[in-house]
């Protein structure tokens, strides 16, 4: 078992036509993932390394039976290809490019909640998505990830988040599925969404979340790991001697009402039974011992 | 990105929304010159980017040109919270009988625009806050739907603004909305929006900040870029296109990844250092971004030791490490470099570092090994530096 995708995922990649979608689209099919299609309307026809390019995502969906899709295209057409992707019904969106203006990311996530529920996005601005031995959407690296469980990993960042899995595969630890949502203001899936989600996926045993500071995100999944979490989370926040950010107004901090400081998550987790790392190893060698006891 | 308060009521007069007439002023004379041209009264305001101006006497009312000269003269130069004074916005008097505090920002948690609007205007709103959270009403917009006229008026209401004013304070708040979502902000406060003694509402003072990840939609947003706050090293590093933000330390820090750079400055003052800034290159680690890297680390005086926190993914440990080789061969550095390399074909990526390995190039296995070494080589004990 896993979470939000599988070896059944088949994936359009919008931007595949470009040199960095080209490049992690042929990673990903190595690895093993369905990459079915590509779209870009001026070169519907054609090919990249056999792989189908078609004009719009609901074409590629009716020809190839693709059901999420993953966006390598520029910031400035990031709106219009998550909603492409949302009318074409694909289940899940997963955007890895970044920059993309806050405003829109806003947007998009009303937008989907309201007219597009049954479509998951991740990102932007994220590493994606990859079950290892099974399905790897995005950047990461998959032979850094040992398949098989039990652990779950859900991440803000996309360095510490290779490091989280090549200590565990160090030690031996499987992993169920690994989940980097991006550390932008409004991400599609959120530390809460992953964390139901490795509740409720049985192979999944043990969950390793790294956050980051800003915003209040670590404090609400602390809040969620309190009351709804059964399985063990081990957790590492980065940013916790960061010197705070030159701000001109005042309603940030309002807004955040001293949340938002890696002491104000840490303690937040630890409040909530969760076992927190000082640095990204201390982090790992708590799952270690979390595994170890299971 | 951050706007001075008078780019930010530049940016209102376009929206036709009331703001008093004033000029840029660079020194006294033009202080003076602008005086004569907008009529007296006149206020002498620092533009910084920061607040709590006029509490560190960055704001001065002047009723003769003989003030104004004397008022723009002490505070040009003036440091406010570490920001030096360096031009003033010469303004007419305004007549205040009212002051309001309005805003919009993006809610994160919320994930909707957040619209802020009190009675108890002029003081720093999160005093307003601390002492009586109800003296605030919020709004929640919607993106998707954006303000309504009859949310606003709504809103206004629960604000409990003078009937007299509601309709023009609404009609205000509507257009300022436009304007934070038209400009891409983070955030657009005014703060006081006054009343005059003559019933007129205007908006005294702005605070925007803007998101950089917009500038591709925003022609005007490169005039921003160029009037910003950064200390030398970040506009040498920005110049670059490096992500950097300056610290106080002498342990000049390279990582690549966000997350990955903001633990290793964590990593660094957990084994009792102090790091000089936060650079991450990102994904890859070629040497063109390696040798700007080292560039901008080598050019900080402070900088006692380097260390390049390098975890490879998709990026071979090999590449990284030509990278690093190439670029030091390229940049005279004077501190001494400890690297780990982590992650995607290290070994492979360590053996070719090997032979380049001496006194002042040195590798440690782990992220703390080579925090403790950097921390030790930058000066015995305390870490160099202290702020």
């Amino acid at each position: 078992m896993s979470i939000f995708v599988d070896e059944s995922t088949r994936v359009v990649y919008q931007g595949l036509t470009g040199s960095q979608g080209r490049y992690y689209g042929l990673l990903n099919r190595d690895y093993g993932t369905q990459v079915v299609a590509g779209t870009n309307p001026r070169k519907a026809g054609t090919d990249v390394d056999g792989i189908p390019i078609f004009a719009t995502v609901a074409e590629a969906a009716a020809a190839t039976g693709a059901n999420a899709s993953c966006v390598f295209i520029p910031a400035p057409g990031v709106r219009g290809a998550v909603l492409e992707a949302a009318e074409a019904q694909m289940e899940l969106v997963v955007v890895i490019t970044e920059g993309v203006p806050a405003h829109d990311e806003a947007f998009l996530f009303n937008k989907l909640r309201r007219d597009h529920p049954g479509v998951r996005l991740l990102g932007p601005n994220c590493p994606g998505i990859i079950t290892p031995g099974q399905c790897n959407i995005g950047i990461t690296a998959g032979h850094i990830a040992k398949p098989g469980g039990p652990v779950g990993i859900v991440s803000r960042s996309g360095t510490l988040t290779y490091q989280a899995l090549y200590e565990l595969q160090q030690q031996d630890i499987g992993v169920t599925t690994c989940v980097g949502i991006g550390g932008d203001p409004v991400p599609g899936t959120s530390f809460i969404d992953c964390l139901a989600a490795f509740e409720a996926d049985p192979e999944t045993r043990a969950v390793m979340m790294i956050g980051e500071i800003g915003g209040s995100a670590e404090e609400e999944a602390a809040e969620f790991i309190a009351e709804h979490m059964t399985k063990p989370v081990a957790a590492y926040i980065a940013g916790v001697t960061a010197p705070p950010g030159k701000k001109m107004g005042h309603a940030g901090a309002i807004v955040s009402g001293g949340k938002g400081t890696a002491a104000a998550k840490m303690e937040a987790l630890a409040a909530a039974g969760a076992r927190v790392g000082q640095n990204p190893t201390e982090a790992g060698d708590l799952m270690v011992e979390i595994v170890a006891s299971l | 990105m951050d706007l001075f308060e008078h780019q930010g009521k530049e940016l209102f007069a376009r929206y036709g929304l009331p703001v008093p007439s004033g000029e840029v002023a660079l020194s006294p004379e033009e202080a003076v010159a602008a005086a004569s041209r907008l009529g007296l009264p006149v206020v002498v305001k620092a533009q910084v980017h920061t607040g709590g101006r006029g509490k560190a006497g960055g704001v001065k009312l002047a009723a003769d040109l003989d003030a104004v000269r004397g008022h723009a003269s002490d505070i040009l130069g003036l440091d406010i919270s570490g920001h030096i004074v360096r031009r003033l916005w010469i303004e007419e008097a305004s007549d205040i009988a009212e002051e309001y505090y309005a805003s919009f920002t993006l809610d994160r948690s919320a994930r909707k625009h957040l619209g802020m609007l009190s009675v108890e205007g002029g003081v720093e709103i999160e005093t307003v806050a601390a002492r009586d959270p109800e003296a605030i009403a919020r709004i929640h917009i919607d993106p998707v739907d954006g303000l309504s006229q009859q949310a606003c008026h709504h809103w206004v209401r629960a604000a409990r603004i003078p009937e007299a004013v509601a309709d023009a304070v609404a009609g205000v708040l509507e257009t300022l909305y436009r304007a934070y979502v038209d400009a891409d902000a983070d955030l657009v406060e005014v703060n006081p929006l006054i009343v005059t003694s003559a019933g007129e509402v205007v908006l005294l003072d702005s605070k925007i900040t803007l998101d950089a990840n917009s500038t591709f939609r925003h022609d005007d947003y490169a005039a921003y870029d160029a009037t910003q706050t950064r200390d030398e090293r970040e506009q040498a590093a920005h110049a670059k296109g490096l992500q950097y933000v300056g610290l106080d330390g002498s342990v000049g820090v390279i990582a690549n990844g966000a997350g990955l750079a903001m633990s290793t400055v964590d990593v660094v003052n957990q084994v009792g250092g102090r790091p000089a800034n936060f650079l991450d290159i990102g994904g890859g680690a070629n040497a063109e971004v390696m040798s700007n890297a080292l560039e901008v680390i080598n050019n900080d005086p402070a900088v006692r030791s380097i260390l390049i926190n390098i975890f490879g993914g998709i990026t071979r440990g090999e590449e990284i490490a030509n990278g690093i080789i190439e670029a030091t061969g390229r940049v005279d550095i004077d501190s001494p470099i400890v690297i780990r390399l982590d992650g995607t074909n290290a070994a492979e990526g360590r053996e070719l570092l090997e032979p380049h390995l001496n006194d002042t190039l040195t590798m440690e296995p782990t992220m703390l090994d080579a925090a403790r070494r950097a921390v030790e080589l930058a000066g015995a004990g305390a870490g160099g530096v202290q702020p």
